[in-house]
């Protein structure tokens, strides 16, 4: 049956416990992102922190309300990005966006993408791959936020 | 008035198609867009291979038979919604294009220096009325209008689940300030019938035009323009077993004629010069450029299927999938229905939430057993979140589906709990 390769196991532990779940204060950024044919959302919090070089994820809170698919993505995208340099994590998110444009043809990289490869399935579905990506495009668009707003330039 | 269903589904040659690795198609999405029987399908095939041209302006043969079938449409089209007379039946490209063609032209008649009269002119002060279980394409366009005019946007609150209009609020609501009221016949997510002639009534007591959004309804009943009392109705082909790409605004003729128009173009003028032009009499008036000809034909075609059978009879067997429908769905533990919970006073699309399960989720495992629903806000946000719902799933039947149709969608409910571990 194509459901559980939809709906791995992995997703609907995700979904049924999500991790990080519930707004941090303070934060640097914040975002608001609607997926507007079904009305989910997602409001994320993004804190970035000094470390060497460049800034890292230092923290990622969120409240959401959504399908299976949309509530497992954020958790599991701020199990993989939390802690990384923002440039390695937008490498992560450039993975996974790839994955769900691969029309299930994908070879996901386990190394990279850990936890996030059980939604490859997603991306057989067109109607769900907006669901999948809500929260990583909040992630992406409040780190963008929150990088120009740390930025003395 | 009984339908031969089992005879009518072998008009519709889509639902002996199978999905999702080999299983029967359920389409319980009507109310999305419905099927195409064999009988639409080849009008517009024979439009193409026969007639093919383009229509009023060429004094060919091709052309004479085009402007015939479409001009030959908006004669059945008129006679299906009991018009006074065809001109009084405007093609748009949909439904939301033939809304959009009314505001626009009442924002026309309000920019200064119109001649319009005043009837048709906005500004701040005067207000539109809408209600709250507005599909987008009644309420946006609306919006648009008052930002435009500086008018202000009032609305019908919906009472709760079961889904009515609270018309307690009519007398404040529509008074000597309010030009236009606009609404919904049927919900397209609760499936509630609206009272439009009473409101239609209490609008014109005051001077207002009512525009009445017929899109769920023309489809699945017999719907009369003078019965239900309104200045303009739309309806939209794709709906009601025709061709995507047409829809029809009908408005009363003389509002049509003193309206400004709409889009400019060919074929809606009767003089141009390089200073100004005069425009053609309705519905000409309102239809700039090349029409969608072979979707007009199409769409004739529809009407004709439609009438044979006969709109009593569909809504009849509709009604009988909904009372069966309700039934089944409200015996399911966790699952509540939106809007009316039996078949009177509503018709054939039920929406509703299943506890502990997302819509797209829901949508998602009646999908792989071959049961194709909508799930989400259905252009109907503002109502999801006055009735507190985030989102939902929705079956919506037609004259093609059947009560084993039916049992399989409460099945395909109970699966999904399952999966999600809910039940």
């Amino acid at each position: 049956m194509q459901l559980e390769s939809l709906y791995q196991e992995i997703i609907l532990d995700h979904y049924r416990n999500p991790h990080h779940k519930g707004l941090h204060d303070p934060y640097d950024a914040e975002v608001r992102h609607v997926n507007p044919t079904c009305g989910d959302e997602v409001t994320l919090r993004v804190t970035l922190k000094d470390a060497g070089p460049e800034p890292a994820v230092a923290d990622i809170s969120y409240d959401a309300l959504g399908c299976s698919i949309s509530q497992a993505s954020v958790s599991v995208m701020t199990d993989l990005v939390i802690g990384k340099p923002v440039s390695e994590a937008m490498t992560v998110c450039e993975e996974f966006l790839a994955l769900m444009k691969s029309r299930g043809e994908g070879e996901p990289d386990e190394d990279v993408l850990g936890d996030a490869i059980a939604f490859a399935g997603v991306s057989k579905y067109p109607a769900r791959i907006k669901c999948a990506l809500l929260g990583w495009m909040a992630w992406k668009d409040a780190t963008a936020q929150a990088m120009r707003t740390s930025d003395p330039t | 008035m009984s339908l031969d269903v089992a005879r009518i589904r072998k008009d519709f040659p889509i639902l002996d198609r199978t999905v999702r690795g080999g299983q029967p198609l359920i389409y319980l999405d009507s109310a999305n867009t419905s099927q195409k029987p064999r009988q639409v399908i080849d009008a517009l095939t024979d439009f193409y291979e026969r007639h093919n041209a383009n229509i009023h302006r060429a004094t060919h043969e091709l052309s004479e038979e085009a402007t015939e079938a479409y001009e030959g449409a908006r004669i059945k089209a008129a006679a299906f919604i009991g018009a006074a007379d065809e001109t009084e039946v405007i093609f748009t490209k949909n439904i939301s294009e033939g809304i959009n063609l009314v505001a626009y032209s009442l924002g026309n008649a309000s920019v200064a220096g119109s001649a319009a009269p005043g009837r048709f002119r906005l500004g701040p002060g005067d207000e539109i009325v809408v209600t709250e279980m507005e599909h987008h394409s009644n309420l946006v366009p609306w919006q648009m209008l008052c930002e435009r005019t500086g008018a202000t946007l009032r609305w019908f609150t919906v009472s709760g689940w079961d889904g009515q209009l609270d018309l307690t609020a009519a007398g404040d609501l529509i008074n000597e300030r309010t030009k236009l009221v606009a609404l919904v016949h049927q919900s397209n997510v609760l499936g509630t019938i609206n009272p439009v002639r009473q409101i239609a009534d209490a609008a014109h007591a005051v001077g207002a035009l009512v525009l009445v959004d017929a899109a769920q309804s023309v489809p699945h009943m017999p719907v009369s323009v003078g019965e239900l009392g309104a200045d303009f109705l739309g309806f939209t082909s794709h709906k009601m077993c025709g061709p995507t790409g047409i829809g029809v605004l009908w408005g009363r003729r003389e509002l049509l004629d003193e309206m400004p128009p709409f889009l400019g173009g060919g074929e809606m003028i009767e003089t141009v010069h390089m200073e100004r032009s005069s425009y053609a009499p309705p519905p000409h008036k309102f239809e700039a450029g090349t029409m969608p000809i072979a979707q007009a034909a199409g769409l004739a075609a529809a009407i004709d299927y439609l009438s044979e059978i006969g709109l009593e009879a569909v809504h009849a067997h509709e009604q009988k999938l909904l009372g069966h429908a309700l039934t089944q769905l409200a015996a399911i533990d966790g699952v509540k229905i939106l809007g009316p919970l039996t078949p009177a006073g509503r018709g054939a699309a039920v929406s509703f939430e299943v506890d502990g399960v997302h819509p797209h989720d829901v949508s998602q495992v009646l999908d792989e057993h071959g049961i194709a629903v909508r799930a989400g806000h259905h252009c109907a946000w503002p109502l999801h979140r006055a009735l507190g719902v985030q989102a939902s799933t929705r079956a919506s039947f037609y004259l093609y589906n059947t009560v084993d149709e039916v049992n399989a969608l409460a099945e395909g409910i109970r699966q999904a709990q399952r999966f999600f571990a809910v039940a």
